[in-house]
């Protein structure tokens, strides 16, 4: 966190000062390792393992927040008879499919529930149960208003019933012991335990615990399990939802949590609701869609008022209850749009041009070559960025120039370049990774052709309307019915961002802004462009400007910036007060029932009903906000609760599993089931794989190499790698390696040394240092080698893209690259140039048998 | 602190792993920074600057002594040592368009600015009795200036001493008490030297006495320096400047020699003049590259510095 | 001058009273010593201090140098860098049977901020001829650039080796404590984006303060080698307008354990010197006394 969030990372330290103890589990030694307490290095690719040992720990020792677990958590719960899990099957659950690489999720319904959906809706749903629930509710959803209401699950609040969820977990991860741990992970027994000690005895009633984690965790292709495993062991400690707990995800980079919550994912809209499908007769008009999106409890049921009034601010006037509000006008997925699928459909020709907004793939994103390859392949390209970025001069100095394979003459790519301004160059929110908004205005105009994104867009948008203006043809009315009236001004006719904001904050029928998501109506009286943040204007003020200072708040300041969902600054705070709605302790209160007022108050704003009281239970046939529960925290969950088994949403398991990466030099030693079998698995001449575990052919490739950052450096290096400032702190690309390692391979400290993968080889500068450190793993000596990311062939400081080794192997629900732990050969001395790099490569895929299956297998 | 590993802290590219520093230094990195003064600019300076000022004192006691052809000789001699110190010494400012910035204030605290103004005194006065005893123009101006320029030598000759002491470089501030007698021995043996090259032995007698003198002192007090240095000695022994002192010393040492046997012959005088003139410029030169070697290895000031804190505290 | 031998001498002969160089420059009337105090303990060695520095003050680039000493690729200070943070790696050793995992809290990685110390006692400020450097109402110490003419004689004369000259410009610069923003009330760059308060400004007394009751924290709480290093006003330069907070030894920082400034010799030079220059007259003189005095004729 130091690495990559120094100024965040003041936090850190501001709790260190008072008092806590920092814990950095990374297999390096970093910055951030430095100003920890304890440094627990760990194999890349292995920390569902070792967070699993943390909850095995927890369970065996009893070490769980008994009363929360029970009032709060799914731990009562019985699971259907059906279910098997991966102690039974060999390490993997039941209802898999292997045709067709996938789960059903029938076995891992609760007893008593027939169709329990997800906190993510219609799109972690499974297919098959979204068409019976879609087939079910169209009978329904004319007139009555919602779906039938469903019995609560059998549940034993005991927790020793055989299928109840807790028995269930304790089961699972029994294996989890500090000895597997220290095989797996290679973390020595006497540390894990100490880890297990120090957050076991900080948390619970009188203290919380909190996790903080970014990539190292999510580019995997268990990414999501391993928060999962994580959101297990906080649910267990009882540390969600209260101050000092709770899981903080840090992303990549300034405002990405923006970006998926008023998305550039491909399969969402704004707010988290589902990008509608094209196939299978589903989210063929509004109703079924909703239907299948909404579910029967919580703030999910009123999916239908967000959908309606995204709609009527996306159409405005031409959005009427007689045409569906438009939805029809919606563009419909046909499948997986994922970065990753679209270069291969780059590559086959289908995908024909490419916006590229502040992104650098040819550097970036995994197996940088085919993404160079795709690009080749374009009819056109748009690159937006500060500075020529890799991604806009591949075509001229990327490495297939210089290796032959590419001749600048033969590509036919029309690329162009356009400037983009600058943060400080435009208006607009940052929205960062605890959810909160904050504005920031322009501080000079953009210098020359620059322009920011908003005017880009609009004025695109602008251009295309006009030359659309009076078809006849249907294909161009969702264009042309957009509102697009957005005021611009000054020299460059810049628009008005605020006026973006107000439209994405919704206003009511009259015009006037709204101040919370539950006035979002279905009728077409409000639009709002993003339910989740409407409020962010409300009053007409803009809250994200907002910059009271901490000095003159408490000390949650609700009143700098503005975070989402009405300024809740932790979610699910409802968990912070007990049963009966008092804090479980004086020192950690958060919310709190105020009976006499009849409401919920604190130091927080309450996310939670603001008058359900505790007592609350709902009658039985009561459907969506009613049927909350005054002991259901999670309000975002069907059942309201933490979910320590997950019935419906990921498509790779109820629960974690620790599955060795797509290639690693280990055999799975917990299970027979080497990798994450419902894995996304790119295959393709230029996305070879590498044998892993005991395969033959695995021992060319017997080093672990993991990517990672420089607080010097900015991801791709579009922002950095140009500046002299910046490049003199870092001015080379280098690899981090131990004393050990080094003499293994003959490595000298500042010389060269070249790392080898079935998709290509780099070369970099050697950093021998004792913060690299062998692991004892797999009952041998295991090597990881560190690779900062941020270099490619332009700029101030230039060198080879780490990027080059990483493969397309991806979590399977989301899509997300492993490039976090991949197995590499390194050598001493400089890659060679010109073809024969392409045939070094080549040399270690036959030495390895690699073929076009190797590393697909389930 | 656990005991070093692989090599200990060395030059870059000696390194076999991000070394542990040594509990001494910061990666073998200097603590100090070199003078930025170039080589042969200031050394030079501080030879010629010497030969000017003891030129100056031997002129005038030469002139008291009615000794015209010394002095004239002598008086020359001073004026082009000065002209060309001042030239080296503008020339090597990093602004020596800036050069009279030096007469902006007047600085007891600084050796440089005392001898700004002790130059820009000298000067003049070194031109004006050179001048008036070339031309033979202004006797009684002439002598004034010779006067004045015979009292402002001495000043010349040994505050480059102070110059060169009153920094960090340990090997020059640890000689603070013995420079002075460094530089002014050096430069009376420099100037005499000078005098019996240029001067008929009937005349060069106070040269010969002025040399031999010189000569002595400056032995003596390079004894005397590296002895009280003691381990802080190694700049001036070692290398580079060890072989420059070295070879200044048995310069001199010659020279002297030759001083006293030379007797009448004109050759043997000029022969032990050339050589007491090259051993004061070497001294010079070994003094300066000393001083560069001294602040370029963090030994020389760590070293001493740790010492004199054990020294000082209890325990 | 003189004013100010006789003030500093006084100062001396009571080492416990903070100096006030502000006032033995000659300031009637000037606002507290400022200065920093850098707690190296809380630095998370991101830099953003040198670039600040860089950004505000126009400080050129200096050098695109891979060392491989640790993160550290600034080197030091010089005339182009004027916040330098090293970094010293102290991992501890692998268990002697086999590569096992260093355990977290017996490693370090000592990262520190380095700075022009703005001396009480500044050696460069007392050996500029030209008045270039100077004593700021604030107490600090700074090189006015159109001064300068680049003699260089600042630069062996600072025992912590932090001035230089610029070889392109050649006038010597270092950093100014960010002079203009002090004189804007604000606080200077480095300070400013330090997100850790690493880097702390204010008045020097209270820093001081500040820094007793933390150096006294950390040894409380066992932190090897916590200790101040040039907080005191009885060292050999009067303390320093900015001091620290290290976890060892000042050399394995780079710094000077015992740095003195060089002026308190310079009387004894200048005794030495007058001496050596009357020697050298009188011989001068008596070299002429005598038979072959070669006068007359």
């Amino acid at each position: 966190m130091a690495e990559a969030h120094p100024v965040g990372f003041q936090w850190v330290m501001e709790a260190k000062a008072r008092g806590a103890t920092i814990i950095h589990v990374d297999p390096r030694f970093s910055r951030t390792s430095a100003m920890a307490n304890l440094h627990v290095p760990i194999r890349a690719g292995a920390d569902i393992a070792f967070v699993g040992g943390l909850i095995n720990y927890v369970l065996q020792n009893e070490k769980y927040f008994h009363e929360y677990v029970r009032a709060y958590t799914n731990a009562p719960v019985i699971l259907t008879e059906d279910f098997a899990d991966t102690e039974d099957l060999g390490g993997l659950f039941s209802g898999f499919d292997p045709e067709h690489r996938s789960y059903d999720w029938e076995t891992w319904r609760y007893q008593g529930d027939e169709h329990i959906a997800p906190a993510s809706g219609a799109r972690g749903m499974h297919p098959r149960h979204r068409r019976e629930v879609q087939e079910a509710a169209r009978g329904e959803a004319h007139g009555s208003g919602g779906a039938a209401a469903h019995p609560a699950p059998d549940s034993d609040e005991t927790l020793q019933h055989p299928r109840c969820v807790f028995q269930v977990l304790k089961r699972h991860f029994a294996r989890y012991t500090p000895e597997t741990v220290a095989q797996v992970a290679g973390v020595p027994e006497e540390l894990f335990t100490q880890v297990a000690r120090l957050i076991t005895e900080n948390s619970g009633r009188e203290r919380t615990t909190a996790f903080v984690y970014s990539l190292g965790w999510t580019q995997h292709t268990v990414g999501v399990q391993y928060i999962r495993t994580a959101a297990i062991l906080q649910a267990l400690l009882g540390n969600m939802g209260r101050p000092g707990g709770g899981i903080l995800a840090l992303r990549g980079h300034a405002s990405i949590q923006g970006s998926t919550d008023i998305p550039t994912l491909f399969d969402l809209l704004p707010g988290y609701l589902p990008m509608p499908f094209a196939h299978h007769g589903r989210d063929n008009d509004l109703d079924s869609y909703v239907e299948a999106e909404k579910v029967d409890k919580g703030f999910w049921a009123n999916t239908r008022d967000y959908m309606v009034s995204l709609l009527k601010a996306y159409w405005g006037d031409a959005a009427t209850a007689d045409n569906d509000f438009c939805f029809d006008y919606l563009p419909r997925l046909t499948g997986s749009h994922s970065t990753y699928d679209t270069v291969l459909l780059q590559m086959d020709g289908t995908c024909k041009g490419y916006f590229l907004f502040g992104q650098n793939p040819a550097v970036g994103s995994a197996n940088a070559r085919m993404q160079r390859m795709g690009m080749a392949n374009l009819d056109w390209l748009v690159v937006r960025d500060l500075v020529l970025i890799e991604s806009a001069t591949w075509w001229k100095n990327g490495p297939e120039i210089e290796t032959g394979e590419m001749r600048t003459e033969d590509i036919k790519t029309e690329v162009f370049f356009m400037p983009a301004a600058a943060h400080t160059e435009k208006s607009g929110s940052f929205t960062n990774t605890q959810r909160m908004l904050q504005w920031h205005h322009t501080a000079v105009d953009p210098a020359g052709d620059a322009r920011s994104d908003l005017w880009f867009s609009y004025h695109l948008g602008r251009r295309i309307r006009e030359k659309l203006a009076g078809s006849a043809d249907d294909m161009d009315r969702p264009i042309l019915d957009l509102t697009w009236g957005y005021p611009t001004g000054g020299a460059q006719q810049e628009p008005d961002a605020d006026a973006v904001l107000a439209e994405v904050n919704g206003r009511d029928a009259d015009g006037k802004p709204l101040s919370s998501y539950t006035q979002l109506s279905s009728d077409g009286s409000t639009a709002c462009g993003c339910w989740i943040y409407c409020g962010v204007r409300a009053g007409g003020v803009n809250q994200a400007d907002r910059r009271k200072p901490g000095r003159e708040q408490n000390w949650v300041a609700n009143e700098w910036g503005w975070a989402w969902p009405a300024n809740r600054r932790v979610l699910y705070n409802r968990a912070s007060a007990d049963p009966d709605g008092q804090p479980w302790s004086k020192r950690k209160a958060l919310v709190w029932w105020d009976a006499e007022a009849g409401k919920w108050t604190g130091h927080d704003i309450p996310d939670f009903v603001a008058d359900r009281p505790p007592s609350y239970r709902p009658p039985e046939d009561a459907v969506g906000v009613a049927a909350i529960s005054g002991i259901d925290p999670f309000i975002m969950q069907a059942d309201g609760k933490a979910w320590l088994f997950t019935p419906a949403g990921l498509v790779d398991g109820p629960l974690p599993t620790h599955y060795e990466p797509q290639e690693s030099p280990l055999p799975n030693l917990l299970y027979r089931q080497q990798h994450n079998p419902i894995r996304q698995i790119i295959a393709h001449p230029e996305d070879r794989f590498q044998p892993s575990g005991d395969q033959p052919g695995s021992e060319v490739f017997p080093y672990v190499t993991t990517t990672y950052r420089l607080t010097e450096h900015h991801t791709a290096g579009g922002m950095s790698r140009f500046l002299p400032y910046l490049s003199e702190l870092q001015p080379e690309f280098f690899c981090e390696v131990s004393p050990e390692l080094a003499a293994e391979r003959g490595l000298e400290h500042m010389g060269w040394a070249t790392i080898i993968t079935a998709r290509s080889a780099i070369e970099a500068r050697v950093m021998v240092t004792r913060r690299m450190t062998p692991l004892q793993a797999g009952g041998r000596t295991l090597h990881q080698i560190g690779l900062p990311w941020h270099w490619g062939p332009n700029g101030y400081t230039t060198g080879d893209a780490a990027n080059e080794l990483a493969h397309m192997s991806l979590d399977p629900n989301v899509h997300i690259q492993e490039v976090k732990a991949l197995a590499c050969d390194i050598r001493p001395g400089r890659r060679p140039r010109g073809p024969a790099l392409r045939d070094l490569v080549r040399e270690y895929q036959e030495r390895a048998g690699i073929t076009a299956d190797t590393g697909t297998e389930l | 602190m656990t005991g070093r590993e692989g090599r200990p802290g060395g030059r870059r590219g000696e390194q076999s792993m991000v070394p542990r520093a040594e509990f001494e230094s910061y990666y073998g990195r200097p603590v100090l920074k070199e003078p930025v003064w170039k080589a042969p600019d200031v050394p030079a300076y501080l030879f010629l600057g010497g030969l000017a000022g003891a030129s100056s004192a031997l002129a005038a006691s030469a002139q008291l002594a009615g000794n015209r052809e010394l002095s004239r000789a002598a008086k020359t001699a001073a004026l082009g040592a000065i002209s060309l110190s001042a030239g080296a010494l503008v020339h090597d400012l990093g602004r020596p368009a800036r050069f009279l910035n030096m007469l902006r204030v007047f600085k007891v605290t600084s050796p440089m600015s005392v001898g700004s103004w002790l130059l820009a005194a000298y000067g003049p006065v070194a031109g004006a009795a050179a001048a008036a005893a070339v031309t033979g123009r202004l006797p009684r101006a002439g002598a004034a200036a010779t006067a004045a320029a015979g009292v402002l030598g001495p000043a010349i000759a040994t505050y480059t001493a102070a110059l060169l002491a009153d920094t960090a470089v340990p090997a020059w501030h640890d000689a603070h008490r013995e420079m002075p007698y460094l530089f002014a021995g050096s430069a009376a043996s420099a100037a005499g030297g000078l005098g019996m090259l240029a001067v008929r032995p009937a005349h060069a007698g106070p040269a010969v006495r002025f040399a031999v003198l010189g000569a002595a002192v400056e032995l003596t007090a390079k004894s005397l320096l590296l002895r009280r240095l003691g381990p802080a000695a190694e700049p001036y022994q070692a290398g580079r400047p060890g072989k420059l002192m070295e070879t200044a010393e048995v310069l001199t040492a010659a020279g002297l020699a030759g001083a006293v046997l030379a007797g009448r012959s004109r050759v043997a005088a000029a022969v032990s003049g050339a050589a007491l003139l090259t051993a004061s410029a070497l001294t010079r030169f070994g003094v300066f590259e000393a001083g560069r070697a001294s602040a370029r290895d963090p030994k020389y000031t760590v070293g001493p510095q740790r010492e004199r804190l054990r020294q000082r505290l209890p325990g | 001058m003189s004013t100010r031998w006789s003030d500093r001498l006084a100062e001396e002969a009571d080492p416990a009273r903070p100096l006030d160089p502000a006032a033995l420059a000659g300031y009637a009337d000037h606002p507290a010593r400022m200065g920093f105090f850098t707690d190296t303990s809380v630095c998370i060695g991101c830099k953003a201090c040198e670039v600040a520095c860089k950004e505000w003050n126009a400080v050129p680039e200096d050098g695109l140098l891979l060392t491989g000493m640790s993160y550290d690729n600034t080197v030091g200070l010089g005339a182009s860098t004027w916040r330098h943070v090293a970094f010293i790696e102290q991992i501890a050793a692998r268990p002697e049977e086999q590569s096992g995992p260093a355990t977290g809290d017996a490693s370090r990685w000592l990262m520190s901020s380095d700075v022009c110390k703005h001396c009480t006692h500044a050696a460069c400020l007392d050996v500029c001829p030209t008045g270039a450097l100077m004593r700021t109402e604030f107490g600090t110490v700074v090189v006015q650039p159109d001064v300068c003419n680049g003699c260089g004689y600042c630069i062996p004369a600072c025992p912590f080796g932090v001035i230089d000259r610029r070889e392109e410009d050649g006038r010597a610069w270092k950093c100014t404590l960010c002079y203009d923003r002090l004189s804007g009330g604000l606080e200077p760059a480095c300070a400013k984006a330090c997100p850790t308060e690493s880097i702390q400004f204010g008045p020097v007394d209270e820093l001081r303060e500040r820094a007793q009751q933390r150096v006294s924290d950390l040894q409380d709480a066992g932190v090897a080698g916590a200790q101040l290093y040039l907080d005191q006003p009885d060292d050999g330069i009067g303390g320093g307008g900015a001091f620290f907070l290290l976890l060892d030894r000042p050399e394995v920082y780079g710094l000077p354990p015992d740095p003195v400034v060089t002026t308190r010799d310079l009387p004894r030079m200048w005794r030495h010197v007058a001496t050596a220059g009357a020697a050298l007259a009188v011989g001068a003189l008596l070299a002429s006394i005598g038979r072959r005095s070669g006068g007359g004729a």
